[in-house]
Parts: structure tokens; C-alpha cells; sequence
């Protein structure tokens, strides 16, 4: 499929006129998603699905268009209305696609052929067992409101008119089940998940568990007090965070004026316990890749190095226009341009275990779920409020659930305010992994 | 329609080959989407996109199974395949299945397009993002970056099933926005507005883009000297249009047939009891003309409806899609619908609001002594299973003494639907739809409306940092 896909980026690349510049982008996805209920196959979704996204630079003025297509004659639709576009932008001398800077790309492992040798029958039977095991593990489980396996492997192909061209093929592989819990009165959710590249090793038990537990330990779960506490985030809820904090280092964000970091460079933003890196080269990572989304080699960026502000993000854009290099972190799908942003973030973790931390907190909240970040964190100002939901932690011990509260702060002070990091690294099907985080004087609003 | 996206033919085909091993019911939906959008940025157009994405998904249900498979690949071909792949996902083996004989069910468009937007030249969509920022940076100097986005998207779909069902829909979007952010003292602030309508490049005739960015930039400013948001429990007024979400998220999503069905939601086997204030009720509106979520049909083909959802505070019915109603011997609601081909439909909001109250709201305010005034909310969440929810507070205030003062900054406000409707003690008479929004669930986006007259929530936890 990668060579295909090349052939086909080549091809329309073969269209380019002198004094124009072309990238394209070529997609293909297999997906499958299995969903059953009380035993039985709810749902069973088998996708394909490609694309490609066409970008022309003509004297520094830029356009895009793309379709859901490879079919050569709906491409040089495309590659023409591209071009009309490019005739509507603003003049930028710092437009250009990007060139090739030298990097070799390291070569990762990310494509496991146990995925397509897995039968359906077994995909099937493992959101089964998952959903049997959640029944099955607290007799206070009413019921499983989803159970699922979902696969997915992605090729795609990049090719420009400035000579890069580069492909890659990758493949994941997940389970997550949502668990209702009741206790006759109170009623509460849980989910838990496993991620991997090889669906033999999908782990039912930590994922049953996991959806079981949170679920369960959430009963009876009142309003808190208000005040200024401590609080442990639970590792998915960190990685949440940390998505929200990788895209103030957007150099996008720094180059107009918006990321609340402008002109910090080497300076301390955050404590000193406190690393963060983004690597994409990782082939832990669920979202490692060899290239980014201009076709440049993937690398591994200090963020912060112990406390101290160390690098921003670059595209080739981003980084011509403020005189510097690409760090390889163009982000896209076929239907955008290359932005920028943070492609594998995670936190250099500490030594200790989360139940260590939450031994060493007289007076807090364990968060295991916060909702609202989308619409209450804003990376500009920093400021940032969230539903929150948990455990009170009193004298080194988890105590009684708490809900409905809220947690505030701003984002600088939040990296400023890190008291510990757990041993506990997470990988998860997102942009970041998660790890146990401990923030002293968070607002917590409940009653 | 101009003509026919695909042969009817070919489509009785496809479905009698989805029905060949066996199966209750089999459906075929067609889109074809064309959008394009620009972008202007750091005074400069930084770019137009133009899309195109057309495909075919198909299901196939066999008892309480569903199978689906979609195919970019309109040919005979690769609509057969695609049917034979949907028929083996949902393991039917046996017999053939009949279906009915496909009978045209058009319904009409509440959202008469004027002027395609596709028929309007490029240079005309730029003017307008050129002239917001001109006005956004205009207001102060504070405003130190100003973007615009225009976009608009034509969707032709066509759903046939083995019911019969044979109807199509040309749905054309237009949408307009402008973000700035202001600069001072104490670092940066951002604000924001938008508009759009289910309708073509006319809505620049309705809406003055000035107006907009001049309200985007007023919001930044605004929160410049906003104070810390309080923390804790207290009245907050909500005001007109600006608070739908409000529903939306307290007891939208949990009237949503697919997860009452499951028990993941709060209000399960509540219908005919009292779940809101006397003053509630909530209707959600497929037919609303030119609203963001209006449509002709739904993404089954079924006909958009009106539904009273809650009536003077007593729960009257769940939103339905074609799956969900099937299997209680029920029809549809009208609510069926999917982000686009490649996905299966569920139950979906399409404008949800509250119908209008009788107080001035004036009196309403003046008759809190003190809280929070909320006139602009952004997004929000909810977990339907234990009824909490958040949302954001994009444009707020302080309440004291009967009167609005100070701006305060960002947070979210947190409640529980049931314990919300119930505190519902004020409704206003000023009734206004609210800005378009994009309801997500479990990963599919689609467009929806909301509204609501001003009204005021006796206790609600607002999430600041000061004491």
C-alpha cells in the first residue's frame, strides 16, 4: 500500500509547473470496531477508507484542497482547484513546502503482522470476555454500557516537489470497556482500556479492572468543600492536561503572538522535579512515527528540562519565519495543512508509586476523571477550570469519593506548583501518555 | 436535486445484495460533500482549502446485530462489495431476505438556499475575513491578534432501505467566525463569536461580519480587567441565546433513546414523571427554519420532526433514530444521524431549546441579590449515567445587589441535570437561539442549534480560583 500510494503522490507531483511547489499527502486506513452487549455482537464496523491532500506554493502565496479519493482523474481536479486557492493568499516570503534538512529518519517498529493475522472471531471474543469480566469482577456492576476492540493501520506517503519523499506504515490495536455501577441508590461509570500493537497481548484483566474500580469506588460520591488543596492527578487525567500544555510550545502559537510562554526561553517555567519531552520516535508511544507531516524526520524535543523552558515546537514554516530549524513537528490529516503541535508527550517519571505520593499528602483529592477541558482550559491566558471527580486523600489514606466539584488554577502556576511525579508511566491512545501527578494548591469549588 | 447521485437501480441492487444471506433490514446512504473554507491569520489570508469527500456506507441488521462497511467506490462494483462486506460483518447466514419496493419520501427543506455558496467568487469570501479584522483590530490597540475563518460545506446524501425508504436531502452550511485575543498587563485574554446558518452565502446579508468581529474583540477586552471567577455554590443567570448548551448537556444527551435504552442515563424509565420545574419545557426541532441543526430528512431518511421532550416540567419522550425505535415497535423521531458515510448513525439533538418564559428579565436580575450572570457559554460535557455536567463560561459577570458588575474570568460551571431542571425558578420572555454549535459523541461531530430565554438556576457550582 505505502509503494501505492507513493506512485500516486508521484504522479500528481509529475503535474508540477516551473516556479511552483507541491506536497502531497497520501492516505489509506483499514479500520475495524467491534462493539458487542450483554453477549452479543452489537456492532461490527469494517472500514476503509484513503485520501489526499494536495498544498501548491506559488510565489509565496499558498493553497490547499483535497479529496477522499485516489482516483488520478479526481486529483488533478483537486491539484487545479489547490492552485486557484493558492491565487487568493496573502504574500509571504517564508512560504515554501518544506526541504529537506539531513535528517535521517530513525527506523521504528511500529507495525506488528500479529494484527493481521488475528482472526475476526477472536477480535470478537475479546470485547466479549472484557465485558463478561467487568460483569463478573464487583456484584455491584449493573451493567456494561460498551465493550469494544478497535484496530486501525494507516499508510500513508508524502512527496514533494522539493524532494522529500517518505511513507510509513503503522498499526495499533486497543480495548476499552465502560462499566455502570449501582448501589442501589447511586449510580456511577467507569471506564478501562489496553493498548497495543499486537491484539494477543491486549490485557482484559487490567482493562476490566481498571473500569470496574473506577466505577465502583466512585458510590456515594458527595460534593466536597471548597478551598486551596492538593491534589494527585490519576495518569489519563495528566495526559489530558499535558495535551492542553504541549500546544502552548506550538511555535505557530509563539511566531502570532498567543502561546503564554513568548520570550522564556531558558528561563524557569515549572518546578524542577519536572521534565517534559515529546517524542515521537518513541516506539512506545502510540502516536510514534518516523516522519511528521511535512515528511521530516520525527525527533525527540525537551520541552522542559528540569523546570527550565528549552525548546518550542517548529514546522518548516514556523521556523523559517523565526530563524530557526524544523523540529519535526508538523501536524495534519490529508484535509489540513501542516500546523504545528506536540506529537508523543510524556513526563520524565519519578521513582515513586501513585500509593507512595498519596502517602505523603495529609490533605487532598486523588482526581480520577476531569470533563470540560475543551471548554474550560484556554491556552492563551492559561486559566483553566474542570469537572473533577474522586477520591479525598486524608492523612496518607484514600478516603470517601467526592463529584461535582470543580478544579482551577492557571496552567503556569499548575507546572510551577508540581510536587511530585509517579513511577507509574502510561501509554494511551492519545497524544500523550500519562503518569501520577501530584499539584499543591489547586482550587477545588463544591458546595 | 439537480439529478439523481446514483441509479435507482443500482441501489435496489445493492440492497437485495446486502439481504442475500439474510437480514431484518438493510440501508444504503449516499453523500456527497463539497467544502471549502479560508483562513486569515496574522493579517494575512493564510489559505484556502477546497474538499471533496463522496462514498456510500451500508448496513445490514440481523437481530441485535449490525453490520457496516463503506466504500469511496460509487461503481457497481464497489457498491456490491461493500454490501457483501456489511452483510458478513453482521454474520447473517441464511436465505435471502426480501425488501420493500423503493418508494420516493422526499420531505421539504425548512433551509431555502438563496445563493449557492459554490457560485460565489473566492475573492467575495476573502473580503469578508479581510473587513473583521480591519474592525477587530480597529477597537483598541489592545487587540493584538485578530483571526477569521469562513466556511461553507454543500451535502447531498440519499438513504434507501429495504423499507423502502427512498429520500434525499441537498443540505448547504454557511459559517462565519472571528477570534481575537487582547494584551494587557496581566497577560492575555481571548474572545470569540460566530454565526452560521443552514443556508448559502445570503447569510452575509442577515449578518454583518463588523458586527461580529467587533463583538469577538469586545469579549477579549472585557476580560482584560476581568477579576478571578468566584468558587462555590450560588444563583447564576443564564441570559438569552447565550445558554442553551445548558440543556443541551443537563438533560439533552440523557433523552437520547440509545443510552436510555442501555440504562446509562439518568432519566431511564422516567417518562410521565416530573423531572423539571414546572417552568421547563424542552423541545428539540429538526424543522426550526434556518437553524444550524435543521434539515429536511435525517440521516435514515427519516422526515425532521418537532418534539416536546419535557412539558411544563413532566418528561413526555426520548429522541429516537431508526435502530433504537425498530426495536420498540416505535417510529423515529427524526433523530437519527452521522457525521458522514464512513460512520453508523445514532440518536442526535438537532436544536434543542426551551420555549419561552413570561418575566422581564430585568426583574430576574434585579431580584438576585447575589451570583453570577452568564451571557455567553462556550462547550460543555455531561456523563449521562450519573446526570453531571459542565460547561464553560466564555462571557460572564458578577451579580451584586440586583445588579450586573464586573467581569469575571473563564471557568466552568458544574451541576447535576435532575438537580438543575429542578432548580429552575425564573424564566425571561426573551427567547433567542444561541450561536452555532457541534455536538460531539463518541467521536462523531454534527451541527446543532440551541436556545433559551434568560433564566436563573437557584444553586450552581461555579469553578473559579477566588475564595
Amino acid at each position: 500500500m505505502e509503494e501505492k500510494l507513493l506512485a500516486i503522490a508521484d504522479e500528481v507531483i509529475a503535474l508540477s509547473v516551473p516556479n511552483e511547489q507541491i506536497e502531497v499527502i497520501a492516505v489509506h486506513d483499514q479500520e475495524t470496531d467491534i462493539r458487542v452487549y450483554k453477549g452479543e455482537l452489537e456492532s461490527f464496523t469494517a472500514s476503509e477508507s484513503q485520501g489526499v491532500g494536495i498544498r501548491v506554493v506559488q510565489d509565496g502565496r499558498q493553497g490547499m484542497a483535497y479529496a477522499g479519493s485516489l482516483d488520478m482523474e479526481i486529483l488533478k481536479e483537486t491539484l487545479s482547484e489547490a492552485r486557484d486557492n493558492a491565487s487568493f493568499g496573502t504574500f509571504d516570503e517564508m512560504l515554501q513546502i518544506a526541504e529537506p534538512d539531513n535528517v535521517e529518519p530513525i527506523s521504528l517498529d511500529l507495525y506488528d503482522p500479529a494484527l493481521k493475522e488475528f482472526a475476526t472471531e477472536d477480535k470478537i471474543a475479546l470485547a466479549k470476555e472484557l465485558e463478561e469480566y467487568i460483569m463478573k469482577s464487583d456484584e455491584r456492576i449493573v451493567g456494561v454500557e460498551s465493550s469494544e476492540y478497535v484496530d486501525s493501520i494507516s499508510a500513508s506517503a508524502i512527496v514533494t516537489s522539493s524532494g522529500i519523499r517518505r511513507s510509513s506504515y503503522d498499526g495499533g490495536c486497543y480495548i476499552a470497556g465502560s462499566s455502570l455501577a449501582s448501589d442501589g441508590k447511586d449510580m456511577q461509570t467507569g471506564f478501562g482500556y489496553s493498548v497495543g500493537r499486537d491484539p494477543a497481548k491486549l490485557e482484559i484483566e487490567k482493562a476490566g479492572s481498571l473500569a470496574s474500580e473506577r466505577a465502583t469506588r466512585m458510590l456515594g460520591a458527595q460534593k466536597a468543600s471548597s478551598g486551596r488543596k492538593t491534589v494527585i492527578l490519576d495518569p489519563y487525567v495528566t495526559a489530558q492536561f499535558l495535551g492542553i500544555i504541549g500546544s502552548t510550545f506550538s511555535g505557530e502559537s509563539l511566531l502570532k503572538g498567543r502561546s503564554l510562554f513568548a520570550d522564556r526561553e531558558n528561563e524557569k517555567i515549572a518546578a524542577e522535579i519536572l521534565t517534559l519531552i515529546d517524542d515521537p520516535t518513541d516506539p512506545n508511544a502510540f502516536t510514534a512515527t518516523e516522519v511528521d507531516g511535512e515528511g521530516l524526520a520525527s525527533r525527540r524535543n525537551v520541552l522542559i528540562d528540569h523546570g527550565v523552558l528549552n525548546t518550542f515546537l517548529h514546522n518548516s514554516y514556523t521556523a523559517r519565519s523565526m530563524g530557526t530549524q524544523s523540529t519535526g513537528s508538523a501536524v495534519r490529516s490529508y484535509n489540513s495543512s501542516p500546523g504545528v503541535g506536540a506529537r508523543a508527550l510524556s513526563l520524565v517519571p519519578g521513582t515513586k508509586s501513585q500509593q507512595e505520593l498519596i502517602d505523603g499528602v495529609d490533605d487532598g483529592i486523588l482526581i480520577q476523571g476531569v470533563s470540560g477541558l475543551h471548554s474550560g482550559v484556554n491556552p492563551v491566558s492559561g486559566d483553566f477550570s474542570a469537572g473533577a471527580e474522586g477520591l479525598l486523600i486524608k492523612d496518607g489514606q484514600l478516603s470517601e469519593p467526592v463529584r461535582e466539584i470543580t478544579i482551577a488554577s492557571t496552567l503556569q502556576r499548575m507546572l510551577l506548583e508540581v510536587l511530585g511525579i509517579g513511577n507509574d508511566l502510561e501509554r494511551l491512545p492519545m497524544r500523550a501518555s500519562g503518569v501520577s501527578l501530584v499539584v499543591a494548591d489547586v482550587t477545588v469549588s463544591g458546595v | 436535486m439537480e439529478k439523481e447521485m446514483i441509479d435507482k437501480e443500482l441501489i435496489e441492487n445493492a440492497i437485495a445484495e446486502a439481504l442475500k444471506t439474510g437480514g431484518d433490514f438493510a440501508e444504503i446512504f449516499v453523500e456527497d460533500k463539497r467544502s471549502s473554507s479560508a483562513y486569515f491569520d496574522d493579517g494575512k489570508v493564510e489559505e484556502l482549502t477546497s474538499g471533496r469527500d463522496r462514498g456510500a456506507g451500508i448496513r445490514v441488521v440481523v437481530g441485535e446485530t449490525t453490520g457496516f462497511a463503506h466504500t469511496a467506490d460509487l461503481s457497481t462494483q464497489g457498491l456490491l462489495e461493500a454490501a457483501r462486506s456489511a452483510a458478513a460483518a453482521a454474520r447473517s447466514n441464511g436465505g435471502a431476505s426480501s425488501a420493500n419496493k423503493l418508494i420516493a419520501s422526499n420531505a421539504p427543506s425548512p433551509n431555502p438556499v438563496l445563493v449557492l455558496p459554490e457560485t460565489v467568487e473566492k475573492i467575495k469570501k476573502v473580503e469578508l475575513l479581510k473587513r473583521a479584522d480591519d474592525v477587530a483590530r480597529s477597537q483598541s490597540r489592545s487587540i493584538t491578534q485578530v483571526s477569521a475563518r469562513y466556511g461553507d460545506s454543500r451535502r447531498r446524501i440519499l438513504v434507501a432501505n429495504s423499507d423502502g425508504v427512498y429520500a434525499s436531502d441537498d443540505q448547504v452550511r454557511t459559517l462565519f467566525s472571528v477570534a481575537c485575543v487582547a494584551t494587557g498587563d496581566a497577560g492575555m485574554q481571548t474572545g470569540r463569536e460566530s454565526t452560521g446558518r443552514p443556508i448559502g452565502f445570503e447569510l452575509f446579508d442577515e449578518y454583518d461580519v463588523e458586527e461580529l468581529a467587533q463583538t469577538a474583540a469586545q469579549r477579549a477586552l472585557t476580560k482584560l480587567n476581568a477579576r478571578p471567577a468566584p468558587s462555590g455554590a450560588m444563583p447564576v443567570v443564564i441570559g438569552s441565546g447565550g445558554g442553551g448548551v445548558l440543556f443541551h448537556e443537563a438533560c439533552g444527551h440523557g433523552l437520547e433513546a440509545d443510552l436510555v435504552k442501555k440504562q446509562a442515563s439518568v432519566f431511564a424509565e422516567r417518562t410521565g414523571e416530573q423531572v423539571a420545574s414546572e417552568l421547563v419545557t424542552l423541545i428539540d426541532d429538526g424543522t426550526m427554519a434556518k437553524e444550524w441543526g435543521a434539515f429536511a430528512i435525517d440521516d435514515e431518511g427519516h422526515p425532521a420532526q418537532k418534539n416536546t421532550l419535557i412539558q411544563d416540567g413532566i418528561l413526555m419522550d426520548y429522541m429516537w433514530d431508526g435502530l433504537r425505535s425498530r426495536s420498540q415497535g416505535r417510529k423515529s423521531s427524526g433523530n437519527g444521524r452521522r457525521q458522514s458515510y464512513m460512520v453508523l448513525p445514532m440518536v442526535r439533538m438537532t436544536n434543542t431549546y426551551i420555549a419561552n418564559g413570561k418575566t422581564d428579565p430585568a426583574d430576574i436580575i434585579a431580584d438576585t441579590k447575589s451570583g453570577v450572570y452568564v451571557a455567553h457559554l462556550g462547550g460543555g460535557q455531561v456523563n449521562t449515567a450519573t446526570g453531571d455536567f459542565v460547561f464553560g463560561m466564555t462571557e460572564a459577570y458578577l451579580i451584586e445587589d440586583g445588579k450586573v458588575t464586573a467581569p469575571i474570568r473563564e471557568g466552568n460551571l458544574i451541576g447535576n441535570g435532575p438537580e438543575v431542571l429542578n432548580q429552575i425558578d425564573a424564566l425571561g420572555n426573551d427567547f433567542a437561539m444561541g450561536s452555532p454549535g457541534t455536538c460531539g459523541k463518541d467521536g462523531q461531530g454534527v451541527p446543532v442549534g440551541d436556545g433559551t430565554p434568560t433564566l436563573r438556576v437557584q444553586s450552581l457550582t461555579v469553578g473559579g480560583t477566588a475564595a
